[in-house]
């Protein structure tokens, strides 16, 4: 694969990962191209989850290396890792139920503006007025700004997953990982995410989605990985992985898609 | 005004309205009457009211905002008392030494148990902050006797130096001549109220911290500490580094602990081991809950709440019992004094505890919940005339606050 004279964002090289005797991830090697949708996908307990957590330093790798932009990840703390430019998505949404829904997407912007640590106990909330403008534009996007005063913890999980979204595109990261982003969404939701993040991948913002509906998958993904047994079995263009038969038999021969 | 909204503006005016007129408002029935036993008016009483008040206003910023259920913050208003009572002891009785150096002693001290104790979360946390206050409490009464004079507590002798002390100078704490322990006595009628400089004292000092307090709420970095309290881990991946907030709110409540224990000792210029134990602690934790933690107010009148009783109740005992129920027959009365006998005077406690229980299991936002909930209802017996009184008990429940 020529992906020299390609910018890449992320190198996952050689990660492996064990929990005690069981191999959740084997030999991964995953490049991921500046400005891209890269989906990986692969059924259940492929070792999806597993792969992000150890991208956003939630696990550490038993082997291998993660590097973004030239810096290595591993056994950096998740707040140092999101400074350095990149955002997560969780797969049960992962907010904080007692402030508004305003507040909860002004507190990452407060990261991205004040670094991982500012002393401003003496500053007025009311006053961040730049902070609160993009908050307020940031939830017109994603269609919450009626809703911005109510807690955050009354809204309906799809509406969660919205705002949580917006938590993440408030920093502008320059990698977007995105954990089954329209997992519990009723259809209509989960087109207007799609239409979101299409427009997000227009500004250019690099992303790595793990998704179990296909129709996602295909509507937003340049570049899909499959997943299965901790080990990559395929990689390529949509198309490409759509026709290969061992994906086919891996995933979706394998289940009922 | 101040960097605060309208509505904080009206909220902060108000409370110093009620402080400066506390000792009006506590003094509710004329001396002549029999109910002139349940004024609070004295400047004893008012002066703990301030205190605490300070003492519960830290606590709360620390577990009202983070949800870090601290039980070891009498460690910091013993080291409070204790340096300022060593001010007296090498300069004068001037208060205002001492408790510049409560503050920064305290601060120093939370920001060491702090960090040990911050590596951990929920229960371990508490455990390990209690360890650290009976750690203090011991040291205190032995290791430390040369600093603490162990058993028989601290204070000022003869002979110590007192380098700043002049000829005429006050013998009693006084800021700058301002003796703590003078009142003004003042007669409208049948009442009297008492005017007290450690009063105002300390009252001066609790709104300055209150407003410290109301900006530290309004704040982003208040805001972050609401968000701790609810999803730490959130925190950390949207880039926060949680340590550093959880340990600044916990050296500046450790600092309001230490500000409180040196107002104690501005008071009353002696200091003993005891006010470093686990009971003490256990206290603000009791005033903080009751009067509804997290909220601006609530702790605060928790504290009035506790420290009222506790004095009123402690004053009556069987004889007042027999005034009160004399009108029943002779064995009726004996079976309602034996019933309630044991929760007043010594068993105080056995009420609050009670008290305690019911407020938990039934009103776990505190006196504060409470009150809302009664203005609520009142709001709706009257709310159907239209829709503009609705909108004004809708934006009561935003979740700014």
């Amino acid at each position: 694969m020529s992906t020299t004279e390609k910018n890449i964002v992320l190198h996952v090289d050689d990660v492996h990962k064990t929990f005690g005797g069981l191999h959740a991830l084997a030999d991964i090697d995953l490049q991921i191209e500046e400005g891209k949708t890269h989906a990986i996908i692969g059924p259940n307990g492929a070792g999806k989850s597993t792969l992000l957590n150890v991208v956003v330093g939630r696990l550490s790798p038993t082997r291998g290396a993660v590097v973004f932009n030239g810096e290595v990840l591993t056994g950096k703390a998740p707040h140092q890792i999101n400074q350095l430019g990149i955002a997560r998505v969780f797969q049960t949404p992962e907010i904080f139920p007692d402030l508004s829904v305003l507040q909860n997407v002004m507190a990452p912007a407060f990261a991205k503006r004040d670094g991982s640590f500012k002393l401003n106990f003496l500053s007025s909330l009311e006053r961040q007025t730049d902070i609160r403008d993009e908050a307020e534009h940031i939830l017109h996007d994603v269609g919450l700004y009626e809703r911005r005063n109510t807690h955050a913890g009354a809204l309906s999980r799809g509406d969660k997953r919205r705002m949580e979204l917006a938590m993440c595109l408030i920093q502008h990261p320059r990698l977007l990982l995105l954990d089954e982003p329209t997992a519990g969404m009723s259809r209509h939701d989960t087109n207007t995410t799609i239409a979101l993040l299409q427009k997000i991948k227009e500004r250019g913002m690099t992303k790595i989605i793990i998704e179990h509906d296909m129709h996602v998958v295909f509507s937003l993904a340049d570049r899909i990985s499959v997943l299965a047994g901790g080990r990559i079995i395929a990689e390529g263009e949509p198309e490409e992985v759509r026709s290969n038969p061992k994906v086919q038999e891996a995933y979706l021969g394998g289940a009922h898609l | 005004m101040l960097g605060l909204s309208r509505k904080d503006t009206g909220f902060l005016i108000a409370v110093i309205c009620l402080t400066l007129a506390t000792p009006i408002f506590l003094q509710p029935f004329p001396e002549t009457s029999s109910l002139a036993q349940f004024n609070a008016g004295y400047p004893d009483l008012m002066q703990r009211f301030a205190i605490y008040g300070i003492f519960v206003m830290g606590f709360n910023i620390l577990f009202g905002l983070t949800g870090y259920l601290s039980f070891g913050h009498a460690a910091f208003l013993g080291v409070g008392s204790y340096s300022v009572v060593w001010m007296y002891k090498l300069l004068d009785y001037n208060v205002l030494p001492g408790l510049v150096l409560a503050v920064i002693m305290s601060g120093i001290f939370a920001l060491f148990i702090g960090f040990v104790s911050l590596r951990r979360s929920g229960i371990y946390f508490s455990i390990l902050t209690l360890a650290f206050a009976q750690m203090s409490y011991n040291l205190a009464y032995s290791v430390f006797t040369p600093l603490t004079n162990g058993e028989t507590g601290l204070q000022v002798y003869l002979n110590d130096p007192q380098v700043l002390m002049s000829e005429g100078a006050p013998t009693s704490p006084h800021l700058f001549g301002l003796v703590m322990n003078e009142s003004a006595k003042v007669a409208v009628g049948d009442w009297i109220f008492t005017f007290n400089v450690g009063y105002y004292f300390t009252a001066i000092i609790a709104i300055l911290v209150f407003y410290l307090s109301l900006r530290i709420f309004r704040s982003p970095f208040g805001m972050i500490l609401r968000a701790i309290k609810t999803n730490r881990n959130r925190l950390n991946y949207a880039g926060i580094n949680t340590k550093p907030y959880m340990l600044t709110a916990f050296v500046i409540s450790g600092m309001y602990a230490g500000l409180a224990g040196g107002l104690l000792a501005a008071m009353d210029p002696l200091t003993g081991a005891q006010r470093m134990q686990w009971t003490a602690s256990g206290e603000v934790v009791l005033m903080a809950i009751l009067g509804g933690a997290g909220t601006m107010m609530g702790p605060i009148l928790g504290a009035g709440f506790i420290k009222y009783f506790e004095n009123i109740f402690s004053k009556i005992n069987e004889s007042v019992l027999h005034q009160w129920f004399g009108w029943m027959p002779d064995g009726v009365q004996d079976f309602v004094i034996g019933v309630v006998s044991p929760f007043v005077g010594e068993g105080w406690h056995l009420t609050l505890g009670l008290l305690f229980m019911v407020v938990v299991i039934f009103l776990p936002g505190g006196i504060v919940q409470g009150a809302l909930l009664v203005v609520g209802m009142f709001r709706r017996r009257n709310g159907h005339d239209g829709p503009k009184k609705q909108e004004s008990a809708s934006s009561a429940a935003q979740p700014a606050e």
